[in-house]
């Protein structure tokens, strides 16, 4: 077996990916979406389920998590690594779970007479092997990867429930699931766009030309011009980079007087934002601390729609979302 | 046949309830007919009046018609083959609608400003004439002009004015050339900095100005004016300031009696310009630095946007009489207008740092005030000002951060607006073309069918935004700008 080979080929993949990661963050190496980080951390992960030795469940979860930790210190404000770990770790207690047979709700349910009599759960250490959990949990996170590489589909799908003709709608920055979105609404609506090109990395610019060369109606206005042209706009859709649990978000500069603006002149405000996004910050759910100014905290009072690959939810529903996708032990890498 | 005669009856009795109703509307109508009589005397009377001054002005063009056809012929080959190279059909510049006669109209209405009508062929047909007239070349519009502001002008820097006038230019002083060449650059930017470069360049007009044999040095003036002031417009649009200096000057000038002498009377005009520099701008900023001061507290950490020359002196002022404070300079593209106040408050010796819009809301939990200037106030209390301003004025609402604004009582304008859209300036689009990581973006921008750039200059800030506003007349609320607006006409009346 060629064991040792395979290994260091692994440490090597996962060594890459590190710098990958903190290049992407100091702006020097290849910006990277969100959604690509996301797979790229799946399939990473995917990969040392299948290469690395494990014996039980318990195992495995160690070494991700070890893995895991490495990763979001390389890259702190890139929380979708973070997210996907969290993910593979559900999944793993998961397919456990249905290995020994128990019932998944008995698991997860947080009632009141789970807690009171609560304490089978936190003794379970998952020593128990079973000849099937890796096929089972890379099965799994091959569902996962699936869900991912759609994500934009499934959110580009709903576009046309929420743009009608001739609206002008506002965006701020590059986001691709954005893009995504207009365009697709774009095949069979007439309408116009305006970017806020988002100084001083102005990729404003670049979601400008992609979208007119697809036969949008676009201007390109700059920051300061936002609440000046806001009272003609219709509807304001933005992307995120990440959403967090009290339904607030973390996007890029300038979004939060963005969302004001429209706040003032009672725009809708729709995020659009695959469900991996979706972030745990823990108690601190005030202004966020960011290490420079590159991303705007935008409070949940502010956002009217959040649009996903599984469908549209209210700002007051996330924290649902969050309690599904993640186990509360996980929250702790 | 009973029934025909009670027809009969009935017919009777219609007709002589007709000839009563008739012989009403037939009086009715006489009177109608006198009222409209007498419209068209008081029309005819003053049709005479208004000719007036325009018989005067064929007077002082008829020596000149064979330069003025010359010159009209070679406009109109530049236009023709200029137009069939772009393509243009003609949106060019502005218009004034005709004069309605008064007497059908209330006072107070006025004339629809012209630079917001270039959507209206007519309008700017009749602009065509009046600037051929003037003998001033025409600027063109530039570029794909986004649909919500096709009725605004947006030239190119690139292709200023002057270059179509030949040198020496007959018509246009050369003073005022050179003024146009500067605002439509960009070199004298700001409210009080063009009336003042305004005001220099009228002296300079004023004190060349020779009286021709038989005119009145009143009239004459004011209609040797109008070109300059037209093409000064075509350069780059009137603000609300150098209109109020401009109605300040002709006002000034046709009050001047008959009987003085040449040079007395240029004497006193270059006097009165001098007054309006002193009182209504230097004055006046002295007064308000004056205010401003006993709001400014020690360990204060105020904001400003852009640079206004009238924050800047407060700043500079409140920091020479002791005051501890530190400042953050807001900027915006693409006009980076920031640099400058920051590099004039580190001068002084003022800290500063130094933010981009788009992170306003990240650094406004330090701030304690918020300083702006102002480029008009309009009458209903809005504040009209640098792109932006109403941005930051909504952020700091929402942080509940307090809001001053500086303002001249001679930046007060009559008119009122509610949005930034129906009157604005549109700069050069080409200003937002920007170079990152060696890329790009937007260079061929022209050639993409469906992509626009928009470069607004000035936007609208509501009053509910805005705490308090500061004047040389003293502290006043958004809401007072008509009182103070009475109260000065009556005085100049």
């Amino acid at each position: 077996m060629p064991g040792p080979y395979r290994e260091t080929d692994l440490t090597e993949k996962v060594e890459a990916f590190l710098s990958d990661l903190k290049r992407g963050g100091s702006g020097t190496g290849p910006l990277r979406g969100s959604a690509e980080t996301a797979r790229e951390t799946t399939a990473l992960l995917r990969r040392i389920t299948a290469q690395v030795r494990w014996s039980s469940a318990g195992d495995l979860m160690e070494v991700i998590r070890k893995e895991g930790r490495r990763m979001s210190a390389a890259q702190p404000s890139e929380t979708t690594v973070g997210n996907m770990i969290r993910r593979v770790l559900k999944i793993i207690r998961e397919e456990y779970a249905r290995s020994r047979g128990s019932s998944e709700e008995a698991d997860q349910q947080e009632s009141l007479h789970k807690l009171l009599t609560s304490g089978g759960l936190s003794e379970e250490n998952f020593r128990q092997y079973f000849t099937a959990l890796k096929a089972n949990v890379i099965e799994a996170i091959n569902e996962l990867l699936t869900e991912l590489e759609g994500t934009t589909d499934n959110i580009a799908m709903q576009a046309l429930e929420h743009i009608h003709s001739n609206e002008v709608i506002m965006t701020i920055g590059r986001s691709r699931t954005v893009e995504a979105f207009l365009k697709d609404a774009a095949r069979k609506r007439k309408f116009h766009v305006i970017v806020a090109e988002c100084a001083p990395f102005c990729q404003g610019h670049e979601m400008a030309t992609s979208l007119s060369k697809d036969g949008i109606e676009t201007t390109v206005i700059t920051d300061a011009a936002i609440f000046a042209v806001m009272s003609r706009v219709n509807k304001v859709i933005i992307g995120t980079q990440t959403v967090l649990a009290n339904g607030g978000l973390r996007a890029v500069n300038g979004t939060h007087t963005l969302a004001l603006a429209a706040k003032h002149h009672s725009t809708p405000l729709i995020v659009c934002a695959p469900i991996n996004f979706l972030f745990i910050s823990g108690e601190i759910l005030s202004k966020v601390n960011v290490h420079c100014p590159v991303f705007d905290y935008v409070p949940p009072e502010l956002i009217t729609l959040f649009i996903s690959n599984i469908g549209g939810h209210a700002p007051s529903y996330i924290y649902r979302l969050m309690s599904e996708l993640y186990h509360p032990e996980d929250h702790e890498l | 046949m009973a029934d025909s005669g009670v027809s009969g009856g009935a017919d009777k009795k219609d007709n002589i309830e007709r000839e009563k109703i008739e012989g009403k509307e037939l009086t009715k109508e006489e009177k109608q007919r006198l009222r409209k009589e007498k419209k068209q005397q008081k029309k005819g009377k003053e049709k005479k009046d208004a000719s007036l001054p325009q018989v005067s002005v064929a007077e002082t063009a008829a020596p000149a018609s064979q330069l003025k056809a010359e010159r009209r012929a070679r406009q109109e080959a530049e236009r023709t083959s200029k137009q069939s190279k772009k393509g243009d059909t003609g949106q060019p510049a502005t218009t004034s609608k005709p004069k309605i006669p008064p007497n059908e109209l209330q006072p107070v209405v006025k004339r629809l400003p012209e630079h917001i009508q270039v959507d209206d062929p007519d309008v700017l047909k009749k602009l065509a004439k009046k600037l051929e007239r003037q003998q001033i070349p025409r600027r063109l519009d530039y570029g794909y002009k986004v649909s919500l502001f096709s009725h605004l002008l947006q030239y190119s820097r690139k292709a200023p004015l002057t270059q179509q006038l030949s040198i020496p230019s007959a018509v246009i002083h050369p003073a005022i050339v050179r003024l146009g060449l500067q605002y439509s650059q960009g070199i004298v930017a700001g409210s009080n900095a063009r009336s003042i470069a305004l005001l220099h360049a009228f002296k300079q007009v004023i004190s060349d100005y020779t009286t021709p044999s038989n005119e009145e040095l009143s009239r004459d003036l004011v209609n040797k004016l109008k070109p300059y002031i037209s093409f000064l417009n075509q350069c780059r649009p009137l603000s609300a300031s150098m209109g109020n200096a401009i109605k300040y000057i002709k006002k000034e000038i046709s009050n001047i009696p008959s009987q003085f002498k040449e040079d007395d009377a240029k004497k006193k005009l270059l006097n009165c310009i001098e007054c309006f520099i002193e009182e209504k701008i230097v004055l006046a900023a002295k007064a308000i630095a004056k205010s401003s001061i006993e709001k400014i507290n020690d360990g204060d950490v105020i904001l400003v946007y852009g640079c206004s020359s009238l924050v800047n002196h407060i700043l500079c002022e409140a920091f020479e009489k002791g005051r501890k404070f530190r400042v953050i300079v807001v900027d915006s593209r693409p006009r980076l207008e920031g640099r400058e106040a920051l590099r004039r408050l580190v001068q002084k010796g003022i800290s500063c740092t130094y933010v981009l819009i788009s992170a306003v809301s990240y650094i406004l939990p330090e701030v304690s005030k918020v300083f702006l200037g102002a480029h008009a106030l309009l009458a209903n209390g809005y504040v009209m000002s640098r792109v932006g301003t109403s941005q930051i004025a909504l952020v700091a609402k929402a942080f509940n951060v307090p809001v001053l604004v500086c303002c001249e009582t001679y930046k007060f304008c009559e008119r009122v607006q509610t949005d930034s859209f129906v009157s604005n300036e549109l700069d050069d689009p080409d200003d937002l073309i920007v170079t990152r990581k060696g890329e790009t973006q937007l260079k061929d921008w022209q050639q993409v069918p469906r992509l626009g750039l928009l470069n607004l200059v000035y936007d609208v800030t509501p009053p509910d935004f805005v705490d308090l506003v500061i004047t040389d007349l003293g502290m006043i609320p958004c809401t007072s700008v008509p009182v103070v607006l009475r109260v000065k006409n009556v005085d100049l009346l």
